[in-house]
């Protein structure tokens, strides 16, 4: 595909030219599985920190197929450079106050004020979009979106008439406006305004006498500049001073009415949906940035829509490395390899030993996958789901034994109906409110059923005797520290769950092991 | 404009953080006798001679003759130092009544009150131009003959008047005049004030005669908000020269707090100077000897200036020549004037090195990289260290910071072990300290360290002895000497206990040491 056909195709950094994606964010509900996942507390804070992008829609739509994930992949690849960032960041700021502005016009009262501020959105779009222009075509980015993009603005500011003609009378204008200079004779009661009648600089005389006293003062940030935040609106005595300026320079205003009436709608909807489709990237960034520092590692995983071969290395659970991380504390980082047959992962070992740490990492990987995101971990191989469907015990407990597991059945029964063989479902403590029998055996149903259907799961049980089910099941352990049992490692490993890795332990410390025993007790 | 009477080159750091031994060495050397003759009820004058005692470690010869020179002045002509000092205070005291600072304030009430403090500033520069004019050809030094210089130069009566009529122009009787331009909003920016110039009734009518139009907006009886406006567009517009006047009150500030700061020490020099000479103590500036050279001083009799000013009684001095000497050690009886020698010798080091006269006839040394104390302290009230741990931990402290050409004044270390422990840690500390070209004082009991050192290196060390003569009475003074095995402890204890030691000790044995040690001594 050469650039120039790119970019005449060019619609979004988020969706290649030939998706027939969803345009409209509207309806997209938060995924079931959010919660559970912790990934809401991971959007919010995106949503929190980009209010007004209104990201958390772009994280709520999954892609199913892989150019599309590599399409976005590449993209984000190319925003790692931090020279590309940096300019796309600038272009989004940018944007940012010109619909600052622009949303300000309506509140302002006065028509030399609302034509100014509608002339310093017209030029800051102009130069936004010239820069982003000239940046990336100088960075030659790699993705197929940025170069899309790239060679969309080159088409845009070099054969756009429209944007031409605008961005030359914006350049016309502020000239003209920067050679208004006028003089303000203030007095208590009245202000009288006038042409510059160039009378020497008082303020310089005044340091020319004192000069000696001025030495050695660090240079400071003047205090003159107006102290208003954002776009407020011209008071009474403000309008009625630039009403007299007009006045002193009638020509400029002139030409300032005529730019009003010709360019009063300028921005292009590609550009404006470039505006905030960047921001999903960079808000990404952004969140990652301070775990990337830890230093821990982001990969970008290799997605198959074939082979259920799964592969996760060094991977963590995102929400809570941030916390951990801005607490200074050590993330601990779990590895796991499917092949073959293997579909389960069966988790058991102790309480608080990081098996559910285990599950959420699990089902965060591949939801990240599918937005076509780098994912928390070191290397990653995995599978492009249609559904992600999860079942964590919830935390209020108002129900009877009876009702628990009530919930829990009708709930797991509606996952299994509406997952498919290309479904990933995640499983965190299933009927832990019944007895060990009831449990074993609505556990064994569940677990065939789970193998029948061949979807990617992972099951968090205290159930040992679910983790050698069948040749899909894989088990893996939430290890303990052998020296000191109460120390947890939050290290899940692959390997049988004889469940005494921790018994022993203990009995070690309290040296009541056979071999302790022996020789503690003298024949 | 700086004082330069602290040193050539640069101000006096009043703010300068004290060394971490400072305190240390302070209460060692009974410092506080000292600065307080110096202070005489002014707490300003103690705050600078301790900083100027405590941390002039970084004087070399030149820094500190030229700061004799200033001294010798004052010495020389109390009152117009006394003068100039009071002239400084009352200037300071001037401008804190009447000054509000800066923080919170508009610049009309910035410009206001700098106007103001201005105006008394410049009686008060002008009050030390009397004072530089009377005395110019009575001082000698390079010190006062710059400030002198420097004051009549910068503060002749043309500069005076030409700074009275600028602060009367800023009043703005007529209005400020100012230029401005238009901002993005449509707000005036940029505000110049200009040049009010010969102002009078009839400027608006010939402005208006002169040509460009001009036009007056009125604000209404009741427009608070035009009144407001009004007011910060002239606050925008005076900001600069109000900043101007705002560093130049700041500038005055500071050499004022710096002259200040640099005449109470010479106040305070003239004020011990009354208080030893009152005392009938000889004083003498020091002889400096280039560092590196020459390890060792020479003292001709050299007395403990604090003993002085706190003892109503005349004072023991001493007389040592220790020229090449980079080990003195002290020992002999107790009580016998020991300590106070240690406590002379330092305190003329720290005297003589921050430019001051000390209490002896005649003084020579080198100025030291830092001067450092190690007292046998009493035990820890908390005891949460044992008595050679706090010791040693002290030693480390020092070693941190000790560097070649340092003085360390040791003073009974390693008293909190037994003999051959105490000897053995003191000799590996002062061959490393001697090896590292450190100057040590060490009064001692440890007669094996001493009588090793003595056999070892007589021509590196001196040895000293507190004089007792054959009645067992002491002179307080010093001889030189080979080490004694006996501190007369014993005496002492006679001394307390009476009649009671001799009953308590029927076998006195103080016949039968003397013999013992001189055995020892020719082996």
């Amino acid at each position: 595909m050469n650039d120039a056909y790119a970019g005449a195709n060019f619609r979004s950094i988020l969706w290649r030219a030939d998706a027939a994606a969803a345009t409209s964010d509207d309806g997209v509900a938060v995924p079931d599985c959010f919660h559970d996942l912790n990934l809401d507390q991971v959007v919010d804070a995106i949503a929190a920190e980009w209010p007004e992008e209104n990201l958390a829609p772009f994280f709520h739509v999954t892609l199913h197929d892989i150019a599309a994930v590599q399409y976005r992949q590449a993209v984000l690849r190319d925003l790692e450079r931090p020279a590309v960032q940096r300019s796309v960041l600038a272009f989004v700021q940018h944007m940012r106050s010109v619909h600052a502005r622009l949303a300000g016009i309506e509140k302002l009262h006065y028509r030399h004020e609302k034509e100014r501020a509608l002339l310093t959105a017209a030029d800051g779009y102009c130069s936004a979009v010239q820069n982003l222009k000239q940046e990336i075509e100088s960075l030659d980015p790699a993705s197929a979106g940025l170069r899309g993009l790239c060679a969309y603005l080159v088409k845009y500011t070099t054969e756009s008439v429209e944007f031409m003609k605008l961005a030359s009378d914006t350049h016309e204008l502020l000239s003209a406006l920067d050679a208004v200079h006028y003089g303000l004779l203030i007095r208590s009661g009245s202000v009288t305004v006038r042409k510059d009648a160039g009378e020497a600089d008082f303020s310089v005389e005044v340091e020319d006498i004192f000069a000696k006293f001025q030495q050695d003062i660090a240079q400071e940030a003047p205090r003159n500049a107006r102290g208003r935040i954002g776009i407020n609106s011209l008071n009474h005595i403000e309008a009625q001073i630039l009403d007299r300026v007009a006045l002193l320079y009638p020509q400029t205003f002139a030409t300032l009415d005529a730019f009003c009436a010709k360019h009063e709608l300028f921005a292009d909807p590609v550009i404006e949906r470039l505006a905030r489709e960047a921001c999903f990237y960079l808000a990404w960034l952004r969140y990652t940035e301070p775990l990337r520092r830890v230093p821990l590692p982001f990969c970008y995983p290799v997605v198959d829509t074939e082979s259920k071969a799964t592969v996760c290395e060094d991977g963590f659970d995102l929400a809570l490395s941030v916390k951990l991380a801005q607490e200074h504390r050590p993330v601990v980082r779990n590895s796991v390899t499917l092949c073959g047959a293997e579909r389960i992962i069966v988790v058991s070992g102790p309480n608080h030993g990081g098996k559910t740490t285990f599950a959420r990492m699990f089902g965060q990987l591949h939801w990240l996958a599918a937005l076509g995101l780098s994912v928390p971990g070191a290397r990653a191989r995995l599978f492009l789901f249609d559904r992600l469907f999860t079942h964590f015990e919830k935390e209020e407990d108002i129900a009877t034994l009876r009702g628990k597991l009530q919930d829990d059945l009708v709930r797991i029964h509606q996952i299994l109906k509406q997952a498919t063989p290309r479904s990933v479902i995640v499983l965190n403590e299933i009927f832990a409110s019944t007895t060990l029998n009831d449990a074993v055996r609505l556990g064994q149903r569940i677990m065939a059923r789970l193998s029948q259907l061949d979807a990617l799961s992972v099951c968090v049980t205290f159930l040992t005797e679910l983790a050698d089910f069948n040749e899909k099941t894989v088990s893996a352990v939430a290890m303990i520290e052998p020296r000191d049992p109460a120390l947890r490692t939050f290290k899940v490993e692959r390997r049988p769950a004889d469940g005494l890795a921790y018994a022993l332990a203990i009995a070690n410390k309290y040296r009541v092991t056979r071999a302790a025993l022996l020789q503690r007790i003298a024949p | 404009m700086k004082a330069l009477l602290m040193h050539a080159d640069r101000d006096f750091d009043v703010a300068q953080p004290l060394p971490a031994h400072a305190g240390i060495v302070q209460q060692d050397l009974e410092l506080g006798a000292v600065i307080n003759a110096m202070a005489a009820g002014d707490e300003l004058i103690a705050k600078v001679a301790r900083r100027a005692l405590l941390n002039s470690r970084g004087n070399d010869v030149a820094a500190i003759r030229y700061r004799q020179a200033v001294v010798a002045d004052a010495l020389a002509h109390p009152e117009p130092v006394r003068q100039m000092y009071a002239n400084a205070v009352a200037a300071l005291e001037d401008k804190r009544k009447n000054y509000w600072g800066f923080l919170g304030h508009h610049p009309s009430s910035i410009l206001y009150s700098a106007i103001h403090v201005l105006g008394m500033f410049m009686g008060r520069l002008r009050a030390l131009r009397s004072i530089a004019e009377a005395q110019a050809g009575q001082f000698q030094s390079a010190g006062f003959g710059n400030l002198f210089a420097m004051a009549q130069r910068e503060f002749n009566d043309a500069y005076l008047a030409r700074v009275a009529a600028q602060l009367d122009a800023l009043k703005f009787r007529h209005g400020a005049l100012v230029n401005a331009c238009l901002g993005p909003d449509g707000e005036s920016e940029h505000y110049a004030l200009r040049r009010p110039g010969e102002v009078n009734a009839n400027w608006l009518q010939r402005l208006l005669e002169r040509a460009p139009p001009a036009y007056t907006v009125r604000i209404a009886e009741r427009d608070m908000i035009g009144a407001k406006t009004l007011s910060e567009m002239r606050d925008r517009g005076i900001d600069r020269v109000a900043n101007t006047l705002m560093h130049s009150v700041d500038h005055i500030n500071s050499f004022f707090e710096m002259l200040r700061a640099e005449l109470a020490f010479h106040v305070g020099c003239v004020n011990l100077h009354e208080r030893l000479t009152a005392a009938g103590v000889p004083t003498c500036f020091p002889e400096l000897w280039p560092p590196g050279n020459a390890p060792g001083f020479r003292a001709r009799e050299l007395r403990d200036a604090s003993l002085v000013l706190t003892l109503t009684h005349a004072v023991v001095a001493n007389t040592i020549d220790a020229t090449g000497r980079q080990l003195v050690v002290v020992t002999g009886a107790n009580q016998g004037g020991k300590s106070t020698f240690l406590r002379s010798l330092g305190l003329a080091q720290l005297m003589s090195q921050c430019g001051m006269f000390v209490a002896a006839d005649g003084f020579s040394s080198a100025p030291c990289s830092g001067l450092f104390t190690h007292y046998k302290r009493e035990e820890d009230a908390s005891m949460r260290q044992g008595k050679l741990d706090e010791e040693l931990a002290r030693i480390g402290d020092i070693a941190d910071v000790i560097r070649p050409g340092a003085w360390l004044l040791c003073n009974e270390s390693f008293a909190s072990t037994n003999e051959r422990e105490g000897s053995e840690l003191a000799r590996q500390m002062v061959t490393v300290m001697q090896e590292r070209s450190i100057q040590v004082i060490f009064v001692t009991h440890l007669y094996t360290f001493a009588r090793a050192a003595y056999a070892q290196q007589q021509d590196a060390a001196l040895f000293l002895r507190a004089e007792r003569l054959a009645d067992g009475t002491r002179t307080h003074q010093l001889r030189e000497g080979p080490p004694r095995e006996t501190s007369y402890g014993e005496d002492l204890y006679r001394e307390i206990f009476g009649a009671d030691a001799e009953r308590a000790d029927p076998a006195g044995d103080e016949s039968g040491r003397e013999p013992r040690t001189a055995s020892v001594r020719r082996v």
